[in-house]
């Protein structure tokens, strides 16, 4: 089954005619994605390699019944597509664009949730579901293998280098999601695990962390509580200094909070297996799956 | 981009809100003539640099009249400040700020943030300031109280009303701190801060006065605020992570000998705790972005290649939108330039990688190429260590 984009996903592309946005649609089609449309205002009538282009979303949604869409707009103009996806009553949206102002991404961001639906991001490598064999971001899919595991992450490369060790542990995956490396951002830790928890194919998950915020100690409190399945646990960032954004805007350790310490402290607690060498990430999971 | 004490009291001043009177001065006799020119028996002299933790670390004094003025000035003035934040480097004084000194009845904190996860502007406030939010989080967290802002709805009165008089009872005193919220919320928001704090804020007679401030603006919106520009003060950036940002690199400097390149935040992190896992110690983290250019590759190789204190390079890349081959051309351009000094391993993985590792191994430069990633990192430590 997989998690928020499957077979079945409808897919636009908000930008499709820039630069990132043709060369990440097709990339996308490559996979396998549905890739039913995109949206740059005044281009109504053009295609991007045989993909329809629209002015709004909401023509585009009502002309190939979208409901997933992914973003690439300039930081500055960010806000309003996100708000505009919402509008035409996209369900889950991919906003890939890194720099956003916060306040920006906060006021769409009550919106999204208000409406109830999904927003990944901003600043995220964006979702995959190898099962189902639909891609809605910018991660090489060739990396990917079908199987059990769902991904959770702040951050692209990093994924990407764990889903590799995955792979050629011979462990596949579900769902792998990146949050976004702001320090606002849509779903939370705790809203993927939710959806994980719910979904029969994803049998254990493996969770990225880094310093920044309490979003790790708020899933560790959701695992020790409700979550029902194994979870290895890696937290990036036991070197930074305080004070430093260590590349990712949201990846800071302000007055104290935020370390890396606490959150591999937090997790610990609550039972995920927390790994300390990144490189043994995959040989663990396959461990313990058997 | 933070913002000196000296000018958030001005954005604050600006609004209406009380700072105490006094002047930013650059020189010891500049400072003599301000403290003269305030008519206040006492004076304080607080040095303006980018950290907390000031007074502690001696860059603050109070000073009465008969004092030497320029004795204690000249002790601050063009002298670095190492305080708890600002690491043994320390932090330049080209400024200090002179002011009168109130006498104070109580001291109050106000701050604003951007809370992470409710995703809403929160004001917080404290009958108890004076002491870092983060201590009176700890020891008194029943004496912090916090108010959540309606994104499109913005902060209404009542709400800085219902704050007020939970600092105070006093009627004349509530209205001032009225004042105040309104004037801190619309500067958080107006010029997109990360933070916009008051503290103390002080009740002294009948007056609300701003004792001491710090503004941070957030750099991703310094776009829509260019007037802001001409604040930013480069002597208390580190020049070389500044330069480094303008080539849409992220470098943050550290204290070890292992020059590190990687792509993407994560992964860099995750490079740096991996090399101190096997007993080694990172030079610098460095981020070469998710779709770094061959440029800039070579100006990160630059920035580690002039480096003295580094023994080796680490490369750890995982090619996705970056592909290996434009890594590996980058590599190449500034190890034929600057001409190879130092041993140089590398990691690469994902898009490209044979003709990345075709290209290092034509080029007949001496580069370590390790597939496995713990391996790689275990090379470099023993590596630096044999240096």
């Amino acid at each position: 089954m997989a998690i928020l984009v499957n077979k079945e996903s409808r897919v636009i592309c908000q930008g499709i005619t820039g630069k990132n946005g043709t060369f990440h649609s097709l990339a996308c089609r490559d996979y396998g994605t549905n890739m039913v449309g995109g949206v740059t205002p005044g281009k109504q009538g053009e295609s991007v390699d045989g993909i329809p282009v629209f002015n709004t979303v909401w023509t585009a949604v009502k002309e190939t019944g979208a409901n997933v869409s992914l973003i690439f707009v300039p930081a500055a103009h960010a806000m309003d597509p996100i708000l505009e996806a919402v509008d035409a009553g996209i369900e889950v949206i991919v906003c890939i664009t890194e720099g956003i102002p916060p306040l920006d991404t906060a006021s769409a961001l009550h919106t999204v949730r208000e409406e109830g639906r999904y927003l990944i991001g901003p600043n995220t490598p964006g979702v995959i579901s190898p099962p189902e064999r639909c891609k809605v971001g910018i991660m090489p899919g060739y990396i990917h293998k079908p199987g059990p595991v769902g991904v959770i992450s702040r951050s692209g490369t990093l994924t990407y280098e764990v889903v590799d060790q995955l792979t050629k542990a011979g462990v596949g995956q579900s769902t792998c999601i990146g949050l976004g490396g702001d320090p606002v951002v849509g779903m939370s830790f705790v809203d993927v695990l939710k959806l994980f928890k719910d979904d029969p194919d994803t049998e254990a998950v493996v969770l990225i962390g880094e310093i920044g915020g309490t979003a790790e100690e708020r899933a560790a409190e959701y695992i020790e509580k409700e979550f029902n399945k194994p979870v290895v646990a890696y937290i990036a960032g036991r070197l930074a200094p305080p004070g430093k954004r260590m590349g990712h805007a949201g990846a800071i350790i302000s007055g104290g909070t935020g370390t890396a310490q606490a959150k591999i402290t937090a997790l610990n607690q609550a039972g995920a297996t927390v790994i300390d060498n990144l490189t043994q990430v995959g040989a663990v999971m396959r461990e313990i799956l058997g | 981009m933070n913002l000196h004490e000296y000018q958030a009291k001005d954005l604050l001043a600006a609004r209406g809100v009380t700072i105490p009177r006094g002047a930013v001065c650059y020189e010891p006799l500049e400072a003599v003539i301000t403290a003269r020119h305030l008519k206040s028996e006492v004076v304080v002299l607080k040095a303006q640099v980018h950290s907390g933790g000031r007074g502690k670390a001696g860059g603050v004094a109070i000073v009465s009249r008969e004092d030497d003025i320029r004795a204690r000035a000249t002790e601050i003035i063009g002298k670095r400040l190492v305080t708890h934040q600002t690491g043994s480097q320390g932090l330049p004084v080209s400024a200090i700020l002179v002011e009168e000194v109130l006498p104070v009845d109580q001291e109050l904190y106000l701050g604003v943030v951007l809370d992470r996860n409710t995703a809403r502007v929160t004001i917080m406030a404290s009958p108890a300031g004076g002491m870092e939010i983060e201590t009176l989080a700890k020891e008194h967290p029943d004496k912090i109280f916090t108010l959540s802002v309606h994104p499109f709805i913005g902060l209404k009165p009542y709400q800085a009303r219902g704050l007020a008089y939970r600092l105070t009872d006093d009627r004349n005193i509530a209205g001032e701190i009225v004042k105040v919220i309104t004037a801190l919320y619309e500067i958080f928001v107006g010029y997109d801060c990360s933070l916009a704090e008051i503290n103390p804020l002080v009740i002294s007679g009948e007056r609300l006065v701003a004792l001491d401030a710090k503004i941070n603006l957030d750099d991703h919106a310094l776009f829509r605020h260019p007037e802001m520009g001409r604040l930013r003060d480069r002597t208390q950036e580190d020049l070389l992570e500044l330069s480094a940002r303008k080539e849409g690199l992220s470098y943050i400097k550290l204290d070890g000998n292992i020059g590190c390149i990687v792509n993407g935040a994560g992964l860099a992190m995750a490079t740096l705790d991996l090399i101190a896992f096997h007993g080694g110690a990172p030079a610098n983290f460095l981020d070469v972005g998710g779709g770094a250019s061959e440029q800039a590759i070579a100006d990160a190789m630059s920035i580690l290649l002039e480096d003295k204190r580094v023994k080796a390079v680490f490369i750890n890349i995982f090619g996705g939108i970056l592909r290996c081959d434009v890594l590996a051309r980058g590599v190449i351009k500034a190890l034929n330039r600057y001409g190879v000094r130092l041993p140089v391993i590398a990691r690469i993985e994902g898009t490209n990688i044979d003709i990345g590792k075709h290209l290092f191994e034509e080029s007949g430069l001496p580069i370590q190429m390790i597939p496995s990633l713990d391996e790689a990192a275990k090379l470099a430590v023993e590596t630096a260590r044999a240096a």
